[in-house]
């Protein structure tokens, strides 16, 4: 016990005494999870539209209306020429045109069918999806008021059935996106800095050769690994806990669960990532060879972790090998406690789930650790 | 000449030897385009909802079956009562609840008039949103099926035409973003990281007091990661084109010449990081933290710069993948030409300036 109390000063005097590092571990994250959280939105609110209107009807002018007081859409042109439109698009001036054709209103009032043709810049399907349901939306809503208006002259000979549909969205009525970003950016925030620290630290003592000092001490190899593990792990539950401060008291997002089981299955987590961070710094030669297999494997786990994208709307075999990804295991149990307010029962299989994965990654680790040359 | 060869060489021995470094530098464009490709889905498919269905009639067998044979839900789990939903929410096993009201195909005759409701677990916002909208559109189309001899009386029919991407690939996304991702790492971070090591090991003394110029020995640093990185850009873009089948609808010139600028640019921003940091460790998390996610979020990758609030929009005007990332998709996917992208082109090459003037001038400082 006494030797681990030993090698975990070591460890913090290190850690505190460098003092270009500090800012980086401390102050660095929190500047990103102000950044990214307001960068990564997918709230629509400028779509670029240029309006192509060749009726010049009073119609058309009620429709352009629609577009021009809503507030997803500012319009940025208005023009004739649908080829000037393009050009606009090619441009990256333009996100959505609408083209409303010569004798729109004459159609229309003549069949009762008018059709306006909508070009989308579709490079990003994701908000190309959004901006054609908002379109939609607005034509949807005017098509209502025009069977008001001109309701009177048409000859219905029934009642259309209908469906009324009442729709409600739980844990986060207003769509809030940011109460999805906030938990999300926390876990990998945690997760770079937790794999960072872990991997770095032993391989650099390796290339200084201190590691050898080490080796020659009758200190345990478990003693040796506990020192590492345990100054990083208490710095990253001190920064989850400032992540949770700064979301609640800036983003305003709800906790909603069980802090302790946050925390209690927090530190698990942390455990599994160190576990994978030693364990790359016992097989990595130098500081950069672990850098680049830290990369790697962040990036992966991190685009399948379902931060993005619905962990859910991946394929089957994707899923299944997402067993082997902790971050998708944290970054579901962080959202379901803090929006939903899930307990204990609700994330048991995923909380065995990471204790297991904890388990292999640090006695894994420890086995690799050599002590001789 | 024959020492400058000689230090370019020494450069490549010290990549080469570290194989596992070079494996993953070449693995890692490869599993990113799969993971993305193949992986990463936006679309709405297979959710996972609970049905609570009391009246078991015609209409009502009708419209699960029609929610059910889209592909887009798969029934987990037929509730019997409103007060079970709480707890299959909060286990997260189903994502949407339809629930019909009592007597519903009787109501729908009778009145013209029943009621669903619709619960949508919006910890997720956006899928929740779509989710919605995709079950409101089946019942939508029920209904217009069921109503098929009342006539609407006028109607405005919009024709969308998605542009430059018909059938709304991801790929088209991903291709430029991870191109842009992968050349900052490589050229970026390798560069970094690699001088920054010679300043810790001490060898970067040595190198100093060789009759080698200064400007030699950055250019020496950097021969092979521009070597590496054309290399990565190509096995990109050979992938996006066969595997993902993305056009390449402009000059294939203009691209590599705009590619090989943004190869350049991320090599001075490395140099630069490697004066300003004084240990790899430093070099490896302003690289990490300054470089890697800025680059996926703050460069339009996936998330529009328009919807970011004021500030970000200018910083992300200050970020260089930004510029690289709507070059690229001009250019390739959309087809445009020099003319249409001067801008972008001038702003990063005033960028590649910057950085090298202010390397120079601390690498010059160092010097003294």
């Amino acid at each position: 016990m006494r030797t681990i109390g030993i090698i975990l000063r070591k460890e913090f005097r290190q850690i505190f005494r460098n003092k270009t590092m500090l800012p980086m571990i401390f102050v660095l994250p929190f500047i990103q999870l102000l950044v990214l959280v307001n960068a990564a939105t997918m709230d629509m609110k400028h779509i670029k539209m240029v309006l192509v209107d060749q009726d010049h009807s009073s119609v058309s002018r009620q429709l352009s209306d629609k577009f021009t007081h809503s507030p997803f859409f500012r319009v940025t042109g208005n023009t004739i020429s649908q080829e000037k439109a393009e050009r606009s698009m090619l441009r990256n001036k333009t996100d959505l045109i609408v083209v409303i054709p010569r004798n729109f209103e004459k159609d229309l009032y003549r069949t009762g069918k008018s059709s306006l043709q909508l070009q989308v810049d579709a490079i990003n399907g994701m908000t190309a999806g959004l901006i054609n349901a908002y379109t939609s939306q607005i034509i949807g809503g005017y098509n209502r008021e025009l069977v008001a208006s001109n309701g009177q002259n048409v000859y219905i000979t029934q009642k259309p059935a209908n469906i009324e549909i009442n729709y409600s969205f739980w844990y986060n009525p207003e769509l809030r996106f940011k109460y999805y970003m906030v938990p999300g950016i926390l876990v990998i925030l945690l997760t770079i800095i937790s794999m960072i620290l872990t991997s770095l630290n032993l391989v650099r003592e390796k290339e200084l050769g201190t590691i050898e000092q080490i080796n020659v001490t009758p200190i345990k190899k478990y003693q040796f690994i506990m020192g590492k593990l345990i100054p990083f792990w208490l710095i990253a539950l001190f920064e989850l806990t400032l992540g949770l401060v700064v979301g609640r008291l800036l983003f305003h997002i709800p906790i909603e669960g069980n802090l302790l089981l946050l925390y209690a299955f927090a530190s698990v987590y942390l455990v599994a990532i160190m576990g994978l961070g030693l364990l790359n710094s016992t097989i990595s030669q130098s500081q950069q060879q672990a850098m680049f297999v830290n990369f790697f494997f962040m990036i992966t786990f991190v685009l399948m972790s379902g931060i993005f994208t619905p962990a859910e709307s991946m394929p089957h075999w994707a899923q299944q090998v997402n067993v082997l990804n902790p971050l998708s295991y944290f970054m579901r149990v962080i959202r379901m406690i803090l929006l939903k307010g899930s307990g204990w029962h609700d994330i048991q299989a995923d909380f065995m789930g990471i204790a297991i994965f904890a388990i292999c990654s640090v006695s894994l680790a420890t086995w690799r650790y050599r002590k001789t040359v | 000449m024959r020492e400058f060869v000689g230090f370019v060489k020494k450069e490549f021995l010290h990549i080469f030897r570290d194989s596992r470094t070079l494996i993953i530098l070449f693995g890692l464009p490869i599993a990113q385009i799969l993971i993305f490709g193949y992986v990463i889905r936006n679309e709405i498919q297979d959710v996972k909802i609970a049905i609570l269905d009391e009246s078991h009639d015609p209409v009502t067998r009708e419209i699960k079956n029609r929610l059910l044979t889209s592909g887009f839900f798969r029934i987990e789990q037929e509730i019997l009562s409103p007060s079970q939903l709480e707890g299959i929410f909060k286990k997260g096993k189903v994502r949407e609840a339809v629930i019909f009201e009592d007597n519903f195909a009787e109501h729908l005759k009778s009145e013209g008039t029943a009621k669903m409701q619709i619960i949508a677990d919006a910890s997720d916002p956006n899928s929740a949103n779509m989710i919605v909208s995709y079950t409101q559109g089946i019942v939508a189309t029920y209904l217009a099926d069921i109503n098929k001899q009342v006539k609407a009386p006028m109607v405005i029919e919009p024709r969308v035409r998605m542009m430059y991407n018909e059938d709304l690939k991801s790929a088209f996304m991903f291709v430029p973003g991870t191109m842009a991702m992968i050349l900052m790492l490589v050229s970026a971070m390798m560069t970094s990281i690699s001088i920054a090591r010679e300043k810790e090991t001490g060898t970067m003394e040595a190198i100093l007091v060789s009759p080698l110029k200064p400007l030699q020995i950055i250019a020496g640093k950097v021969t092979p990661y521009i070597l590496l990185s054309c290399i990565n850009a190509i096995v990109i873009l050979i992938m996006g084109y066969f595997i993902f089948k993305l056009p390449i609808r402009g000059n294939i010139i203009l691209l590599f010449a705009e590619t090989i600028l943004f190869i350049s640019l991320a090599l001075s921003l490395g140099i630069m990081i490697s004066t300003i940091s004084g240990s790899q460790q430093q070099a490896m998390f302003i690289s990490a933290f300054g470089l890697m996610l800025p680059t996926m979020l703050l460069s339009g990758f996936i998330f529009p710069i328009e919807n970011m609030p004021l500030v970000l929009q200018w910083l992300c005007q200050i970020l260089p993948p930004k510029y690289f990332i709507t070059v690229i998709r001009s250019v390739m996917l959309k087809g445009t030409g020099l003319a249409e992208i001067w801008k972008e082109t001038l702003v990063m090459t005033g960028m590649l300036a910057l950085f090298i003037g202010i390397s120079a001038a601390r690498f010059k400082e160092r010097l003294q």
